[in-house]
């Protein structure tokens, strides 16, 4: 395996033969973000196999977390290769800057970053197996085709598996622009496909970091401060030590680690430290967050768009409609709390870890024990959940500086409290709306200002123009024909550390830009749907996902009595999502959404197994915040810690989610993303249909309980 | 510290814990199996669900004492070939995404399967409350639990 990482070359794909005989192709997969070392790189980042017997073999340099891709990218290469899709297996890459440029899984990047050259992949292949076939036969390539692993030559019904080709195949030039299928012949694109990962992910088989397991490893947790910024200034280990199996307690630059025989003492251990915490570190409660926010909102901020003249338009509009929104801070909850497996040494340095960001992962490796990266290794488990969260580095770096530390092999897992209270989360904001309608009712002004921290800020770079963009997107680009609109960014310094959440902006901006549509609509007498429409002409796609779910949902029709819809549309990471919501409230009076209809344009499909399962998730992942999702501060401490505080929906409050996928000749666009920022503001605007009650402050559970029936808050 | 023997799918293991260990720990550091899952430590989440005595249980706050001498099953115990009911109805029905609540989730729904064969779904509501899925697969485990019960 070592010596297939070892194909190098600069262009797009080329072909050689593999140590063990057979064809190999390597290809570099272009990201659309770029990293900064992958510009200077032209090492081919994953390989395609194809063996003596037939069997084909793809190492991905991505991460599975749950998305898909590991079953889909195999869809890719077989569908042109011209093999039947299940003679194609993945194995994941090790984490390698050198071999494989960007690794980062995130942004609902990988189908859009790897549709064509995974596809050409597969095409090299079979261009090249045809080729070889041609020379064998002494018949031209215009007389053969391929199908299920054979290349079969017309005239003669003569079939040749691709096994006894590949060494001929080899030893030819690789084609440097190889035709790809026309989508209406594809036989696998586009067919729903069972997951790859679904046998081993039934019987506990399915390694997850978590379950890494090292020889002579120790196990470790760690305990931090109560407050972001905050340090331990004293450490009592005493009591911790006391506990039989704990050997050993690290101070680190973020908090104390417990190393113990097992998790078990490690967290009793952690438990039995008496730690003082310095008077560092950030001490503001949520309400004073709010109020800072709430100042920024209510003045001009720094334009993410301006289009015509706002002012002058609300000042000449026959009604206006004010509105403020408050959105919360969010933790990721994935499943698997934060944990990875290190072993430093004094020549090397291995990890195992659950990671969307292996590159990362191997930079702090060097940086921490001055290894150069040939001396890292990085061993890249299933993800148990990302959602953003596992693109992060702080529970890689504190495990490498505990291997290094206690000189061993060492697990180090948090709890769930310690996941829950250590942040990275997605921004809280206070958005304040002003629009103008004219006598028709139309829409004639948007003023949009959206005050809170921003991600980039918060991670040390420079905002452009005093934007970030991901504090926007959802917002600066709604889709809606206003000949004014004006959005505007303030962003506020607090030192509670961010990250990217499912759907990042758009979680948050598409909530408030399409209840404030509602409004707008309701302030005109209008039916959402219908006002949403006549202001989407020069907007197709949007128009097309919101027909079909409007449709779908039955929008308009009878609903039994205590039933309401609402409806919302929202484009994100390249694909247009429609849902409508059909709601009740259950015995308490809280929303209890029934049904969800949505419909999806991704553009070109894969794999509509994988979107109806993406739609699910991310509905189940929205409403989860919608409804529950909020972190709070007191005196600088988080106050949720684990699932009772920190709800999210459980069986009995998912929906029944139907999925209809808008068939489009489009570029690919994301699928793990989109399906979150429609759900909250169709549930809301559900909820304003059925009790008049307006939510502008999620989650809903809080909005709730500061409301009168009267009016919304 | 104490010796302690579990009985886990069918056969008996004696290990040296402390005496608080919960089985969960006990299943993952010293027996080594890792099907079984941690997440919230509370009992809140059921990633880490198992039987005890065929009922099932969160194995993250029941101390290793409590269950000596009793007939612990994890996930790995289910079959040797991914053959039981309920696994093959999670194929079928192409459930897991990430797939860490899973483990759990399969375990909640054989108990709920064995005492009722044919489940409503507000039987698949009460039973399967304990366990969280941040995937969302919720109305997938519903098809396959259906399906199951079905086929069986």
């Amino acid at each position: 395996m070592t010596d297939l990482f070892k194909v190098s070359r600069r262009d797009f794909v080329r072909a050689g033969v593999a140590g063990a005989g057979g064809l190999v192709i390597g290809f570099r997969i272009h990201d659309l973000v770029a990293e900064p070392e992958s510009a200077a790189s032209f090492q081919p980042n994953a390989f395609l196999r194809i063996d003596q017997d037939g069997a084909v073999t793809i190492w991905f340099p991505k991460t599975e977390m749950g998305q898909g891709i590991k079953t889909a990218l195999p869809m890719l290469v077989a569908e042109e290769l011209g093999v039947a899709w299940d003679q194609v297996t993945v194995v994941q890459a090790p984490g390698d800057v050198r071999q494989f440029g960007s690794q980062g899984t995130g942004g609902s990047r990988s189908i859009r970053t790897t549709f064509e050259p995974l596809r050409k992949a597969g095409a090299t292949g079979r261009v090249m197996l045809v080729q070889a076939a041609a020379q064998r036969l002494g018949v031209s390539i215009e007389t053969l085709r391929v199908q299920s692993g054979h290349v079969i030559h017309g005239p003669t019904s003569r079939r040749i598996p691709f096994g006894d080709l590949v060494d001929d195949a080899a030893s030819l030039d690789p084609p440097a622009d190889p035709p790809l299928t026309d989508p209406d012949d594809f036989t696998i694109l586009g067919t729903p496909v069972a997951r790859v990962d679904t046998p081993e992910k039934v019987d506990g088989s399915a390694v997850y970091g978590i379950d890494a397991r090292v020889d002579g490893m120790r196990y470790a947790t760690v305990v931090h401060p109560p407050v972001f910024g905050g340090r331990a200034t004293a450490v009592d280990s005493a009591g911790a030590l006391e506990v039989p199996g704990v050997d050993e307690v690290v101070e680190l630059a973020t908090g104390v680690a417990v190393v113990a025989a097992t998790t078990w003492a490690a967290f009793k251990g952690a438990q039995a430290l008496e730690v003082t915490w310095g008077d560092a570190g950030y001490r503001e409660g949520s309400d004073a967050v709010e109020e800072k926010l709430a100042r920024l909102a209510a003045v001009p901020g720094a334009p993410a768009r301006s289009d015509g003249d706002v002012e002058g338009a609300l000042a000449g509009s026959a009604q206006r409609v004010d509105a403020v929104y408050h959105v919360p801070y969010l933790a990721h909850a994935t499943m698997e709390p934060m944990n990875c497996t290190a072993h430093v040494e004094a020549r090397q340095c291995r990890i195992w870890v659950p990671t969307q960001s292996p590159q990362g992962v191997i930079r702090e490796a060097e940086r921490i024990t001055g290894l150069s990266p040939d001396r890292i290794e990085v061993h890249l488990t299933y993800l148990g959940g990302g959602f953003g969260r596992r693109s992060s580095m702080d529970f890689v770096t504190e495990a490498i500086t505990i291997s290094k530390a206690v000189g061993g092999p060492v697990k180090m897992l948090w709890t769930r409290e310690e996941d829950t209270r250590q942040g990275q989360y997605r921004p809280c904001t206070v958005n304040t709306f002003a629009g103008g309608l004219d006598q028709a009712g139309r829409p004639t002004a948007w003023r949009n200002r959206i005050a809170g921290p921003s991600i980039l800020a918060n991670k040390g770079r420079r905002l452009r123009n005093g934007v970030d963009p991901s504090s926007v997107e959802g917002a600066a680009n709604i889709p809606y024909k206003i000949s004014n609109i004006q959005v505007e960014f303030a962003k506020a310094d607090i030192p509670v550390p961010l990250h990217w959440w499912r759907s990042v902006g758009s979680s948050q901006n598409a909530f408030i830009t399409e209840s404030f549509i509602d409004e707008l609509a309701h302030a005109a007498g209008a039916d959402p749907y219908q006002y949403r429409r006549s202001l989407l002409d020069g907007s197709p796609r949007h128009l097309g996902v919101l027909d079909v779910a409007a449709e779908r949902a039955g929008w308009g029709g009878a609903l039994p009595p205590g039933r309401a819809r609402g409806i919302a549309v929202a484009f994100s990471f390249g694909t247009y999502v429609a849902q409508v919501a059909e709601i009740s409230l259950d015995a308490g009076g809280f929303p209890w959404v029934r049904r969800v209809v949505c419909a999806v344009d991704c553009g070109q499909i894969v794999n509509p197994n994988t979107i109806e399962a993406q739609m699910q998730s991310g509905i189940v992942f929205g409403l989860s915040a919608a409804l529950f999702g909020q972190i709070t501060l007191d005196s600088g401490r988080v106050q949720q810690g684990n699932f009772h505080d920190y709800p999210v929906v459980r069986m009995k409050q998912a929906p029944a989610v139907e999925v209809h996928i808008v068939r489009s000749r489009e570029a690919p666009g994301g699928i793990g993303e989109p399906g979150t920022p429609p759900i909250a503001p169709a549930v809301t605007n559900a909820l304003f249909a059925l009790t008049g009650i307006r939510v502008r402050r999620l989650p809903i559970r809080a909005a709730l309980t500061a409301s009168t029936p009267s009016g919304g808050r | 510290m104490a010796e302690v023997t579990l009985n886990v799918n069918g056969r008996d293991y004696t290990i040296d814990v402390l005496p608080d260990t919960p089985l969960l720990w006990a299943i993952r550091d010293n027996i080594g199996l890792t099907g079984t899952k941690y997440g919230c430590g509370i009992a809140q989440c059921g990633a880490c669900t198992v039987h005890v005595d065929g009922q099932a249980v969160r194995s993250c706050v029941l101390p290793v004492t409590a269950v000596a001498g009793k007939i612990i099953a994890t996930i790995e115990g289910l079959s040797d070939d991914r053959s039981h009911p309920v696994q093959r109805a999670w194929i079928a029905e192409d459930v897991p995404q990430c797939g860490y609540c899973q483990s759990g989730q399969i375990m909640s729904a054989v108990a709920l399967l064995a005492r009722e064969p044919d489940p409503s779904d507000e039987d698949i509501d009460a039973a399967m409350a304990g366990n969280i899925c941040r995937c969302g697969t919720y109305q997938r485990i519903r098809r396959a639990i259906h399906r199951a019960a079905r086929e069986d």
